[in-house]
């Protein structure tokens, strides 16, 4: 994937037309030299993704350093993040899902912060990447499968053979529920990616006809509002992933309902 | 006239596919539209469907984000 973003903005930027291209934002170039990029090459995703890392990690140690019973600013931050993803996998997945808390409320703060960090301008957005998402979307897939399998052996794989169905039809929704759930962690990562790759795009290309003079308050205003409507799509793609991979961890803890 | 045949079935593949984007908006209109006609009529059962809507609506647009990468992958990557 990394290699083909290369070649895509390289490719795009000989033809001409725009000055630049609404997707050379999305190049994959290492940090240090311009040697080929290798899957250890320390690149502007690492660096984005460990600032995220960053953020998150600071926001959390600073905001439950005072531990005041009124809570400061970044305790309550620290505080609305912990209770809102709790009352989530609650409602979503059932008491027993509370156990796999930690897993859930890192992917939503790993998302959340990459998709913010990447709304700075000149920054970069891993999470546009389907190679950083389907990272995040295959794990979420192997994770529920093997918890399913180990929690509940082959009778996890009832969860395809509807029982209440009429017994002619059961073999057609058996074929189906499989593909379903095999095109999850497809569609659960491209949601991500398409997304967030879809509105920076459409940003660069509004800056793009900004070049016109005739035009240009109206892609400025443009611009800002779609900025606006992007701080919301990262939040919402954050929750919507997360709440999707409470989603999965319900039907692996009971599978059947 | 000039061009080849290829890159013309490329950018008219390009905004055919293009169209599910719409199609996926009148989808997720639909399911917003439901749940506002819903929580209007019950109010007090309405915050309790929100994680319903965000699942219902990531559904539908996941849907217009393929054809929207179909698209991308058409102009830029074949």
């Amino acid at each position: 994937m990394t290699k083909r973003t290369t070649d895509v903005a390289g490719e795009a930027h000989s033809e001409g037309g725009l000055v630049f291209h609404p997707l050379d934002q999305f190049k994959v170039t290492p940090l240090f030299g311009d040697g080929p990029v290798e899957w250890y090459t320390i690149t502007n995703v690492t660096l984005w993704m460990a600032l995220a890392a960053l953020v998150i990690t600071l926001v959390f140690a600073v905001g439950s350093r005072g531990r005041a019973l009124v809570p400061s600013r970044l305790q309550s931050v620290g505080e609305m993040a912990y209770g809102f993803i709790h009352n989530m996998i609650e409602e979503v997945a059932g008491h027993d899902g509370v156990k796999y808390f930690p897993i859930i409320m890192t992917l939503f703060l790993f998302i959340l912060s990459a998709n913010f960090l990447g709304l700075i301008p000149m920054s970069f957005t891993p999470t546009s990447h389907i190679a950083v998402s389907a990272v995040l979307g295959f794990g979420v897939f192997f994770f529920v499968t093997l918890l399913g399998l180990y929690k509940h052996g082959l009778h996890f794989l009832g969860m395809f053979w509807m029982s209440d169905a009429p017994l002619v039809l059961r073999p057609i929704i058996a074929i189906i529920e499989v593909i379903s759930y095999f095109v999850r962690p497809v569609s659960h990562s491209i949601r991500l990616a398409g997304n967030i790759m879809a509105g920076h795009a459409v940003i660069k290309v509004f800056a793009g006809f900004a070049a016109i003079a005739a035009i240009s308050p109206v892609s400025v205003l443009a611009i800002t509002a779609i900025y606006g409507l992007e701080v919301l799509v990262a939040f919402i793609q954050a929750y919507v992933f997360t709440i999707l991979t409470c989603v999965y961890l319900k039907d692996a803890l009971h599978p059947g309902h | 006239m000039e061009g080849n045949i290829a890159a013309m079935g490329q950018f008219i593949g390009a905004g055919l596919a293009a169209i599910g984007s719409g199609a996926a908006a009148i989808g997720v209109g639909h399911v917003a539209g439901n749940f506002l006609a819903g929580a209007l009529r019950n109010p007090s059962a309405a915050g309790s469907q929100t994680a319903t809507l965000f699942i219902g609506l990531a559904f539908a647009e996941a849907l217009g984000i393929f054809s929207f990468l179909v698209a991308l992958l058409l102009m830029f990557a074949v």
